[in-house]
């Protein structure tokens, strides 16, 4: 402060004409420093209302394309389950039931539907209203049970990815449903759009006879990727995601809950104490990809462990959140205070005891809370992971923390690189149950810090 | 025999010993148990560790060696022919054994005797897991005999239990230390194997940029071109516009939440740049690539200010990237403006300055320093970020400063060039370590000045 006291005298004779208050002077400089005030504040206001903006954006944008993803377009058909096609032997074996062609089934209830439908190229089309995974509905409805052979039922399929988006009304056409059904064409031309009229004919056909139908989609929560959108799930990143993070809790919360312990209760302050603790204050810093490039040095290809496993990636997020874990936990045992200590020493405990006894217990609520937030960190992670693998194909769910399994962020990531339209919605629900999640985990560290916050 | 079965043993044998130390323990004190010197559970642990660690320890030990051992013991068997070849020879042939060994087609004829050595290596392996399976258990009971044994009046349990546990903590808080030396190993050991095929000096300061080598020397684009002077400077630029979008509304908004906010308005933005700061990077990526992309395409292409814009142009990774800091930059910029003393303001408000006046030459400079040091963390935290950049800006490596332009960055190319199977023997792959050194080097560099810088300014008012 002292340079602005020498140069003081200087600039104010300078500047400054004398005061006289109420001269007209001195108005017109209170009102300019009375409106640069105003304008400082609203700047100010200003900088917090565009993030909020851009936090509203960043939702709706998300929300508004994630939110169809959550129901499916079906088609209800007429399945004729012929005995010929299916079980000629008449054995009812489960693995020649299995093999049975169900596509031929589909397809003929689709002729049968559609009977003017003639020429390759329109049947072509007409059977690829029905998802290409209806066989296997099929197959597995036949195996579960055989008795269906011989019968006709009503069977929902769902819709292919074209006819599904353009239900939802996210592909082009130019004129609303209503419009359409009461004969209006499609306004954007025919070859700027996926589907043709003949298929929006049909599928327009199809919902006046009641055969279209929105139904919740269980697919996205239960099944594994695929290729096609309509039966592309995230249960397989979900179970991922649940694997690599009981890795990744089994590994920071030990560890970083053993070595705040050390640091802050036992450890001589020299200068070996001082390297590790600038060592972790550097290590919360360092890029995530770096914990990646460990992770593919020294695990994968050092250590041998599998590729693209939970296990790796585990650890990989373990060594990344234990600074947050032991930074938690060096912060909630400092707020212990040293009368509980005292008093514990004093009445003959030993300081292992102290610690095991008095002060972890009421360290506890912050380090659980430090441990969340760690883990919702951890849950948001991608790019440590796209080193390790974990970002492969892969239609299985996991069974074990050595399969090969992604997790929801690299799910995302992976959906989003995608050609398909469908995709993007997908992406957009899996963004929002991922968030889901972390405001699960984020609401669940506040609420816990609020209910056992203690002062002393 | 599976080695985890012993953990399982050795889990099974750590509670019986922990209640037959407890009864022991007991016994030997005949009902009176102050006579002990510690309280029985601590007898009850000092046995279970017995049991435990020094069989537990043997298992680590095992299954860190087993493949290698059993590699180096099958291998020894193979007829000189196989093994007196050089270093390149012998890896493929350790490759083969390996492969066989796991049932792997190699696609290639193998000769006979290296099928044998695969069997052996195979039934070494699970001779040596049974073999480790019976000496670890008889290892767990025979500390637990001897643990037992010593449990005596005078048996200084606690002390010897606390030691362990002692060591226990010296060695989890070491974890810290090893993670750092891990990285500074394994990203040094690759990037010394990719300076072998390109001069760092190239590297550093090269202007080219094309890491695909093609499998033939006459095939087009085969130069494989290792300048990384354009990433760099894509990276840069990116990370500017980040900071021109992020240090003005970070700043903004913590001089506003402390000076200004209503306690209403407070509680409510606070929240907000929380859930800013919690959304994973990947959304931000999303929401690059697909709205502000798009956004920015609108805005300043041809339709609208008419400018040349690149799909994937650098403005729109760097604004979303800028928007993703603003909550590092307000929390960070919150914490030194309260660390400013009350009585500063109180000085200038003494002196007849309105608000804005003191935090403008009051406040602010004196938290200049500590707003410094958060600026520098938030450009390590841009320079680093990794999804946004690899979703939302493009692989092509220009040298630009034009923001409308596609560039590339330093942590998009590391996230490019491993991704998937590699081969860990071609200057490609190991590229991706050299950039990654520098990643480290030019990251850690900025936290410790910026630390350094914010810790001092701190003492300064305590």
């Amino acid at each position: 402060m002292t340079d602005i006291a020498q140069d003081l005298p200087g600039t104010v004779a300078k500047r400054r004409t004398p005061s006289r208050y109420q001269s007209d002077e001195f108005k017109a400089r209170l009102k300019a420093r009375y409106n640069a005030e105003r304008r400082f504040q609203v700047y100010g206001a200003l900088a917090i209302a565009t993030a909020a903006a851009m936090l509203v954006i960043l939702l709706f944008s998300i929300c508004s394309k994630g939110y169809l993803a959550f129901w499916q377009t079906e088609i209800k058909l007429e399945i004729t389950f012929d005995p010929a096609v299916l079980d000629p032997s008449g054995e009812r074996d489960p693995n020649g039931l299995r093999r049975a062609n169900y596509q031929g089934l589909i397809n003929s209830a689709l002729y049968e539907a559609f009977p003017e439908v003639s020429g390759r190229r329109d049947r072509r089309n007409l059977r690829a209203l029905i998802s290409s995974g209806g066989r296997f509905q099929l197959a597995d409805m036949v195996v579960a049970n055989p008795d269906l052979i011989g019968t006709t039922q009503e069977v929902w399929f769902l819709a292919s990815d074209d006819i599904d988006q353009f239900a939802k009304g996210t592909l082009p056409c130019g004129v609303t449903h209503e419009e359409r059904m009461a004969g209006i064409p499609c306004t954007v031309p025919e070859d700027s759009r996926p589907i043709n009229d003949r298929n929006i004919g049909w599928y327009d056909q199809l919902y006046a006879n009641g055969q279209v139908d929105f139904a919740f989609n269980s697919v996205l929560f239960t099944k594994g990727n695929s290729r096609e959108p309509e039966l592309a799930g995230m249960w397989g990143a979900i179970v991922g995601s649940f694997y690599t993070l009981v890795i990744t809790l089994a590994l920071a919360v030990p560890i970083g809950v053993a070595a705040a312990v050390y640091l802050e209760e036992f450890a001589p302050k020299n200068a070996w104490t001082d390297l590790i603790e600038i060592n972790i204050n550097n290590l919360a810093a360092v890029p995530s990809i770096v914990f990646g490039l460990l992770g593919l040095a020294v695990f994968l290809n050092f250590f041998g462990l599998p590729r693209s496993a939970p296990l790796v990636g585990g650890i990989v997020l373990a060594l990344m959140t234990l600074p947050t874990v032991i930074i938690a936990t060096r912060a909630a045992l400092k707020a212990v205070p040293p009368s509980i200590r005292e008093a514990a020493l004093g009445v003959g405990a030993s300081p292992y005891q102290v610690i095991l006894h008095h002060v972890l217990p009421l360290a506890a609520p912050g380090i659980l809370t430090g441990t969340i937030i760690g883990m919702a960190q951890a849950l948001g992670e991608t790019a440590p992971l796209l080193m390790v693998g974990m970002v492969a194909f892969i239609v299985d769910i996991p069974q074990g923390i050595t399969d090969a399994a992604t997790v929801m962020p690299v799910q995302i990531y992976m959906w989003s690189d995608l050609p398909e339209r469908a995709f993007v919605e997908r992406t957009s629900a899996a963004i929002m149950v991922l968030l889901g999640f972390l405001i699960l985990m984020n609401g669940l560290a506040v609420y816990l810090r609020k209910k056992f916050e203690r002062r002393w | 025999m599976n080695p985890s079965y012993l953990l399982w043993v050795i889990l099974i044998l750590t509670i019986i010993g922990y209640f037959l130390g407890q009864n022991r323990a007991a016994r030997v004190a005949d009902g009176r148990l102050h006579r002990l010197h510690s309280v029985p559970s601590y007898h009850g642990i000092y046995v279970l560790l017995w049991a435990a660690l020094p069989a537990f320890l043997l298992l680590a030990l095992w299954v860190a060696m087993e493949s290698w051992l059993a590699l180096e013991l099958a291998i020894a068997q193979l007829p000189d022919r196989f093994t007196n070849v050089d270093a390149r020879a012998l890896s493929l042939l350790q490759a083969d054994v390996l492969n066989i060994a796991a049932g792997i087609n190699t696609g290639r004829e193998t000769a006979p005797e290296v099928k044998e050595a695969a069997e052996a290596y195979n039934n070494l392996r699970s001779m040596g897991d049974t073999a480790i399976f019976f000496v670890g258990l008889l290892m767990g009971l025979a500390g637990l005999r001897f643990a037992l044994n010593r449990i005596s009046l005078e048996l200084r349990a606690r002390n010897q239990v606390e030691s362990v546990l002692n060591v226990l903590l010296i060695l989890c808080s070491l974890v810290a230390i090893l993670t750092t030396v891990g990285i500074v190993l394994s990203l040094l050991f690759e990037a010394m194997r990719f300076f072998t095929w390109v001069p760092p000096a190239e590297f550093l300061f090269g202007l080219q940029w094309s890491p695909q080598i093609a499998l033939r020397a006459d095939q087009v684009g085969s130069s494989g071109a290792f300048g990384a002077v354009p990433l760099f400077t894509g990276t840069l630029l990116i990370t500017a516009i980040a900071m021109v979008v992020a240090v003005p509304i970070g700043l903004m908004s913590a001089i506003y939440m402390s000076e200004y906010a209503p306690v209403a308005v407070r509680s409510a933005a606070k929240p907000v740049l929380e859930v800013l700061a919690g959304v994973p990077t990947v959304v931000y990526g999303f929401f690059a690539a697909l709205t502000m992309a798009p956004f920015v395409r609108e805005t300043f292409g041809a339709n609208g200010l008419g400018l040349d814009v690149a799909s994937e142009s650098a403005l729109a990774a760097g604004i979303v990237m800028g928007i993703m800091i603003i909550p590092f930059v307000s929390s960070l910029s919150d914490d030194v403006i309260n660390a400013v003393p009350q009585s500063l303001r109180d000085g200038a408000y003494g002196l007849g300055a309105t608000k804005s006046e003191t935090i403008r030459q009051v406040i602010l400079p004196a938290a200049l320093p500590g707003i410094v040091g958060a600026v520098m963390l938030a450009i390590s935290r841009a320079i680093g970020e990794t999804m946004i950049v690899t979703m939302a800006a493009g692989l092509a490596a220009n040298l630009t400063a034009n923001p409308f332009e596609a560039v590339t960055t330093v942590t998009v190319q590391i996230a490019t060039l491993l991704v998937g199977d590699q081969e860990f023997d071609s200057p490609k792959t190991l590229s991706a370590f050299g950039l990654g050194l520098v990643l480290f080097i030019v990251t850690l560099a900025l936290n410790m000045i910026a630390l350094r810088v914010v810790q001092k300014y701190r003492e300064k008012y305590d």
